[in-house]
């Protein structure tokens, strides 16, 4: 009895400290990530890679503003199903890093805000503005523009190729049995095969004012088909330029050997490349037709969300501070890639690299972030390896696009 | 833990204990050295208590009353237990108990629940999230209309806007009053203060961030002219509206078409042609999913031979890998063989390396052109191990014999040493040859032991999702499907590719399917138990 009741005395001054303890430590943690934040606090979730990025404008903000910009780094891969699912319980962000073709998933769950750009809209590249406009109505600011072009490997190939016949052909003649590679994979990746879809003039959907036009399916028009034809003639039954074995590693790795003197990537895998030893030059892509080959472009930025407390704040600090050119630059610097803001594009564009990718980017048209390309998602990568591996390519098309019009109608 | 021999005495008997028995107890505890088990015993709670604390704090601030409420009853609960000298049992049992309810009750009663809802893509707020988010989005600047400089200002509590127009004029307005001429002093191009009103700082703006997002100008008397609405505090733009909500009659018309949407209870504002709004907010659908699950003939015709697959799948892997590992150790637990230590680490191995890495590199090996098997084990030979439907199912097979053997090496090793030599002595003497030993007495009792570990096997196997999901993704792809599912999708990945992948998601489908998988599951499992206890009789 008498060591229950010293127990008891004890348990409870164990008690006492670690309350206070843990008080005196959760005083300085309110507003972290999670919790609902209090007016005088932005919650800014930014991919991981750019957070120091952005902390030269965050405490800017804060000193001119008073406002504090909390920070908070997140896993690429998790960023946009958190914020969908936690904004509707009053607990995410003021504000989201994340990419345009978010925003069809975004807005049908109304978990974003619009956003006025106002006059600066004029300031950033038009392809930009196009991406981060949904049912003619913006909810993005964007900050980086991305497209894919090909690496030529300048030490054996030392001139670009006029178009893709021209390509295979320079490669041979230096005496590659593959020249040219690209990402596909046993379910194909049509993202990479669009720009060679688009030189036959098939889109995946028509556009009205209000930017692409869910109802006006274009891909299994006449271009299509014969860019289903050129396809399988380019598989496995025909020249083998396009493999569905060659996965993304396999594509590296045979350019970083110099076994392929092209390579149609990002410029995510350029450091990749430069590291290898490799002489990068950028590329447009080269066309198989006369007309040109538009990659798709993928716009990075920042949402506003639709439950912030903070609306007015948050505003302000996206339009008049991360549209800056300033800041542009600095995220920039963090992730490589050409800058949304058309000034902060000039100065970028000084690095030959980033130059290469911008005349590119000139041709690209925005991936469409309608939430009707999740049917088409579906079907078009498995279609077009079906092809690439000996399927018939206009049957196979046309059911593609069949398939994608009863997706659309039955969802 | 400072209980005695005294508490189980104690617990055992409801009576209170006599006076010698406290005394007893009081001895016992002093001799069992009880200070450092004490010492330990307040460490640990003090610990418990410690971490709930910071959880009361972090959900009171949060405004998380009933989880709050939840989390002090039970630790004070646990104190009370732990506390007090009898309640032996309940001091074995709580901590099973509470990671029971937290991690398997509570999960199972959620996923229960959102099957019976709409959550998903378009259904995953309240009502008036979806009213709030239409009507923002609804909002659209007039073409062509100049960005405003402005100056918010109060007057009597009543925000306005000080709006300054392209030619330099000052207006201001309120919610209920249009645009009216005022002259006002200037800073540079912009009007920045008025007689009458107080000009709010940006700090006060911020502070009353709600009201301006509410303050809507009109631009004139004339509505369709639409109103002035500042989304910083410092620039306003002219909007009309596009819809409209009637808060009345619930529901929102479409102010250019005359469309009119209602709430006709599917969870989204609904024309009469059936077209919806989106975002809509999540209801509760009774038993919708489970019946979409089995009758919607994009789903149910997909369903049929995924679950015939994922049935051989489930039982030849348990089989494949229990006789594989069985044979494997039967030779190794040969006395006669030299070097069995060295040889069963090296049977141990593809268990020590996690089985995602394991599977990935199952994948770069069995690549048609480039893998290692097509070009070195086979020279060079296109053998399409992933491309192939039925390839693609033997491959699963085959990687998942791979990961799965050395587990059942280990039980059977384990088992077969349990089993006394002097049975197969016996039998030998008996005459028998060793394939009936192996058969008729050895197998027999080895299966008492394994065959509840059999069932949990076939159980994990039945959703062993990394295995499809890492090494063929459910691939090659079933092009005459309507939904993207492959030819090695067991359910668990069908059902993730259903709900989770493509942009749109459905919590609630996912949900119901996972029960009806999990009732699958549970009924086989309670079957084979049943047969079991028949093996038991043979001891």
């Amino acid at each position: 009895m008498r060591v229950n009741k010293k127990s008891l005395l004890a348990a409870g001054a164990v008690a006492v400290i670690a309350t206070l303890g843990l008080a005196s430590c959760s005083a300085g943690d309110s507003g972290s990530e999670g919790e609902a934040s209090s007016s005088g606090t932005l919650t800014v979730w930014v991919d991981a890679e750019r957070v120091d990025a952005m902390k030269g404008a965050a405490s800017a903000y804060t000193d001119k503003t008073g406002v504090e910009v909390e920070l908070v780094g997140k896993d690429v891969a998790d960023i946009k199903d958190d914020f969908i699912q936690q904004v509707p319980t009053g607990k995410g962000p003021d504000i989201t890093m994340g990419a345009h073709d978010w925003l069809g998933e975004l807005s049908t769950n109304g978990v974003v805000a619009p956003i006025e750009l106002g006059d600066s809209a004029a300031d950033y590249l038009p392809v930009a503005i196009a991406a981060s406009t949904y049912e003619g109505t913006t909810y993005m600011l964007p900050y980086a523009v991305e497209n894919i072009a090909v690496l030529r490997n300048a030490d054996l190939i030392p001139e670009a190729a006029a178009n893709f016949d021209d390509m295979i052909a320079k490669g041979q003649a230096a005496g590659l049995t593959q020249p040219f590679v690209v990402e596909q994979g046993a379910e194909g990746n049509p993202y990479h095969l669009y720009p060679f879809q688009t030189a036959f003039g098939a889109p995946v959907f028509g556009s009205n004012d209000q930017g692409y036009d869910p109802a006006d399916l274009q891909l299994g028009n006449a271009g299509g088909e014969q860019f289903a034809t050129w396809l399988g003639g380019q598989g496995k039954n025909g020249t083998g330029v396009f493999n569905t074995d060659i996965d993304g590693e396999i594509a590296k790795q045979a350019f970083l050997d110099g076994t392929a003197a092209f390579w149609l990537t990002g410029p995510w895998n350029v450091g990749a490349a430069i590291d290898a030893g490799i002489n990068v030059s950028i590329d447009k892509v080269p066309s198989p037709t006369a007309d040109p080959a538009q990659p798709f472009a993928g716009v990075k930025g920042f949402f506003i969300s639709s439950e912030s407390k903070n609306q007015v704040a948050a505003n302000d600090f996206l339009v008049n501070y991360l549209g800056t050119e300033d800041v542009q630059l600095e995220l920039f610097e963090a992730g490589n890639i050409l800058p949304a803001l058309s000034a902060a594009a000039d100065t970028a564009s000084s690095d030959p690299i980033i130059e290469g990718f911008a005349a590119v980017g000139e041709d690209a048209v925005p991936m469409p972030a309608i939430p009707a390309m999740g049917s088409v998602w579906t079907y078009w990568g498995i279609a077009e390896a079906d092809i690439i591996n000996g399927a018939d390519p206009v049957a196979t098309w046309q059911k593609l696009a069949a398939d994608v019009q009863a997706a659309i109608d039955a969802g | 833990m400072s209980t005695t021999i005294d508490d189980e005495v104690a617990s055992g008997t409801p009576e209170k204990p006599t006076k010698r028995q406290r005394q007893a107890a009081g001895i016992a505890d002093a001799a069992s050295g009880g200070v450092k088990m004490l010492l330990i015993k307040l460490l640990a709670l003090g610990l418990v208590d410690a971490i709930s604390l910071y959880a009361l704090f972090i959900l009171v601030s949060a405004g998380e009353w009933l989880i709050a409420a939840i989390v002090a009853v039970v630790t004070i609960a646990v104190n009370w237990i732990y506390f007090s000298r009898r309640r032996l049992p309940s001091k074995y049992l709580t901590p099973g108990v509470i990671f029971l309810v937290v991690f398997q009750v509570f999960v199972l009663v959620y996923t229960g629940y959102i099957a019976f809802t709409n959550y998903g893509t378009g259904h995953n707020g309240s009502k008036e999230q979806a009213v709030s988010s239409l009507m923002a989005s609804s909002l659209q600047r007039v073409e062509d209309s100049p960005t405003y400089p402005v100056t918010v200002v109060d007057q009597l509590g009543t925000l306005g806007l000080l709006v300054t127009d392209p030619d330099g004029d000052a207006f201001v307005g309120t919610n209920e009053s249009p645009l009216t001429e005022v002259d006002a002093e200037f800073d540079g191009d912009k009007a920045v203060a008025v007689d009458g009103w107080t000009t709010l700082q940006f700090a006060d703006v911020l502070a009353r961030t709600d009201e301006i997002t509410e303050l809507a100008v009109p631009f004139s008397d004339d509505p369709n002219d639409g109103a002035l609405r500042t989304p910083d505090g410092s620039s306003a733009y002219q909007y009309i509206s596009t819809l409209e909500y009637d808060e009345a009659a619930g529901t929102i018309t479409d102010v250019d078409t005359g469309t009119v949407y209602s709430d006709i209870g599917t969870g989204a504002f609904t024309a009469p042609d059936g077209e919806e709004l989106l975002p809509g907010w999540q209801i509760t659908v009774g038993f919708d999913n489970f019946v979409r699950a089995v009758t919607d003939p994009r789903l149910a015709q997909p369903l049929v031979y995924v679950t015939l697959w994922t049935f051989a799948f489930a039982i030849i892997s348990v089989a494949s890998t229990f006789f594989l590992g069985l044979f494997l150790a039967i030779v190794f637990n040969d006395m006669r063989m030299r070097g069995r230590k060295y040889y069963r680490v090296v049977m141990i191995l593809p268990y020590a390396i996690p089985s995602f890495l394991s599977a990935l590199i199952w994948a770069g090996m069995m690549n048609e052109s480039f893998g290692f098997i097509n070009q070195v084990i086979f020279g060079g030979a296109s053998i399409p191990w992933l491309t192939d439907p039925w390839m693609a199912k033997v491959s699963v097979l085959i990687v998942n014999l791979w990961l799965g053997f050395p587990y059942m090496f280990l039980i059977c090793m384990g088992a077969l040493q349990s089993i006394p030599d002097d049975i197969q002595e016996a039998a030998t003497v008996d005459g028998a040859r060793p394939w009936a030993v192996f058969r008729l007495i050895k197998l027999p009792l080895l299966l008492v032991t394994v065959a509840p570990l059999l069932i949990a096997s076939f159980a994990f196997n039945f959703n062993n999702f990394n295995v499809i999901y890492m090494l063929t993704d459910g691939g090659p792809r079933d092009s005459d499907a309507p939904i993207p599912v492959g030819f090695t999708d067991i359910l668990i990945t069908m059902v993730y590719k259903v709900a989770f992948t493509g942009q749109a998601r459905d919590y609630g489908l996912a949900s119901a399917y996972s029960i009806i998988i999990f009732i699958v599951v549970a009924v086989i499992s309670i079957i084979a138990f049943r047969r079991t206890k028949s093996l038991e009789e043979l001891n």
